[in-house]
């Protein structure tokens, strides 16, 4: 579990990105952070595997403050893929990236052999194996950046916008892992702007602006309101946008995903017919 | 008239056994916006790198066939006589942001084309209040978000009012609704000031109200090359994993459950005018 109490973040050069945020993730559950550039998200989330220290309040992962413990400790339950892979990726080839984490946490050479080629298959990076990461395009250095995360296997897992240079099929596959991960209890934490990808995968979301929480709920309350998504400089999903322009007509206003959307439309063409 | 026009063109990089791009024959009209789009790894930044000479300058490797840009033979021509016509926006802005205030970064390609100060002081002004990031000016651009640094690399180029720009998933950091200023923004320049649009992106919902010609890659080929209509509505898109907007992709669903509506929708107001008059009907 992990407890957000009263967090206040000020970065050296003054600025206040958080203001007071109090927040609890229960084990296994799936949470997407949502809000405008700078609103603090990703401030937050590295709040979350201690890379950065609360200056007032504080962090608990599953009831230890992150002051208490090293990076180094918490990343074994929490792990973190930035948003940018080139901050994370360094080795010479991509499988040995995927291993150098495990090495570290000390995994028997069978395990690491093991986890690596798990790793490349679930994230579609196995004909790479020998290549080094910075030959490959921005979208498949971010999947080998997840692969290495995933490869050690933490309760946690945060993701700082995954989505960035992914097509649309590999979004698909994303979204299918993240909720097979998450169906397998894991605790899995996105921070995005990609609001077609989390109208589909229908997670609990925190909307942040300047430092704050400004609403905590479920997606389809959350992504279907137009007013509070503006103020964290968010638009509806495409779906939801024709739904609201359609709501004289006595259609739901509530609707995100396609699936859903269809299934409204046909039961209502067969009422009428 | 074309600004861009390749024929057979395939590059490999150096040390590599296959090419990245292979044939590829595209004309790119002036004053043309268009979507670059394809799976990840398909080649789409390879291209680009081709249009403004960084390949085969920059990256070296194996050029064949035939590429002119703005009326010049790339092979034949330097990267800074060629970036006086082409401005890159990269896809990781850090490639690009090396100066220690926001203004500097945004003056530096001014300064490279010996503008005269006064000029340059009102192009720096203008493409900041552009992109938006005015009161950043000062800041260092090593200090800003992510989604912040992508502002700055499009005013950096936006300055220098390139006939064509290129721009490599240049709203992949931003918010929504700061993505959609800066297509706007994109989508000012081509209006008023013609200049060629070249977006490589993904979020097709988003772009997709912008741009005039598309153009699909697959495996280092092109596969698809039109309107957004003519290629959101096609089953090869869909089967290549094109991103179409979630309106056509409804539309798709309805059509496999017996319900037809008129045209393909792509924006959403398509959408919400065909839904209407099923709904009337039924």
């Amino acid at each position: 579990m992990l407890e957000v109490k009263d967090l206040h973040f000020t970065y050296p050069t003054g600025v206040e990105a958080l203001k007071g945020i109090n927040l609890t993730i229960d084990d296994g559950e799936f949470l997407a952070v949502m809000g405008q550039n700078g609103a603090g998200k990703t401030t937050l989330v590295k709040h979350f595997n201690g890379l950065l220290k609360p200056s007032e309040g504080e962090v608990l992962v599953d009831g230890v403050s992150t002051r208490d413990v090293s990076v180094a400790k918490l990343a074994r339950n929490v792990g973190f893929v930035f948003q940018n892979p080139d901050h994370q990726l360094f080795s010479e080839t991509v499988e040995a990236e995927i291993a150098f984490a495990l090495k570290n946490f000390g995994f028997e050479e069978a395990v690491i052999e093991k986890q690596v080629d798990w790793a490349l298959n679930l994230l579609d990076v196995t004909k790479y194996r020998k290549t080094s990461p910075f030959m490959l395009s921005g979208g498949e250095r971010k999947r080998v950046a997840l692969a290495s995360i995933l490869a050690w296997d933490p309760k946690v897992i945060i993701l700082d916008e995954p989505t960035i240079g992914q097509d649309y099929q590999q979004k698909e596959k994303l979204q299918q892992f993240i909720l097979q991960l998450n169906a397998q209890k894991k605790t899995v934490i996105i921070v995005t702007h990609d609001v077609e990808f989390v109208a589909e995968c229908n997670p609990r979301i925190i909307l942040m602006t300047q430092g704050k929480i400004l609403v905590d709920g479920v997606a389809e309350k959350i992504l279907t309101d137009p007013k509070l998504l503006e103020q964290a400089s968010i638009v509806p999903p495409q779906i939801t946008q024709i739904f609201l322009r359609l709501a004289d007509l006595g259609l739901p206003t509530d609707v995100i995903d396609v699936q859903k959307a269809t299934k409204i439309l046909l039961n209502r063409l067969r009422e009428r017919s | 008239m074309a600004v861009i026009e390749t024929r057979d063109l395939t590059y490999t990089y150096p040390g590599a056994t296959e090419p990245s791009i292979k044939d590829v024959s595209i004309t790119i009209d002036k004053g043309d916006f268009v979507i670059l789009t394809g799976p990840s790894g398909c080649g789409k930044t390879t291209l680009c790198r081709c249009f403004n000479g960084l390949i085969p300058h920059f990256y070296n490797g194996n050029l064949e066939g035939k590429i002119e840009v703005a009326g010049l033979n790339v092979a034949d021509h330097k990267i800074h006589q060629i970036a006086r016509h082409v401005g890159f926006v990269f896809q990781n802005p850090e490639n690009q942001l090396f100066a220690l205030s926001v203004e500097k970064d945004v003056a530096f390609g001014l300064e490279n084309f010996a503008m005269p100060r006064d000029e340059m002081r009102k192009r720096v002004d203008w493409s900041l209040q552009m992109a938006g990031i005015s009161e950043l000016s000062e800041r260092p651009p090593h200090e800003l978000s992510g989604g912040q640094q992508q502002r700055v690399a499009i005013a950096s180029v936006l300055a220098m009012q390139p006939e064509i720009m290129i721009l490599d998933e240049p709203t992949s950091f931003l918010d929504p609704v700061g993505a959609q200023k800066i297509f706007e923004v994109i989508k000012e320049l081509n209006n008023k000031l013609g200049i060629t649009i070249i977006l490589v992106e993904h979020r097709l919902d988003l772009a997709s109200n912008y741009a005039n010609h598309v153009i699909v890659m697959d495996e280092g080929k092109v596969v698809l090359n039109g309107t957004p209509r003519e290629i959101f509505t096609s089953e090869e898109a869909r089967l290549i994993g094109v991103g179409i907007p979630k309106a056509t992709r409804m539309y798709q669903q309805l059509k496999q459950n017996g319900v037809h509506l008129k045209t393909v929708p792509v924006t959403t107001e398509e959408t919400v005018v065909l839904l209407r008059e099923v709904l009337k009907h039924a």
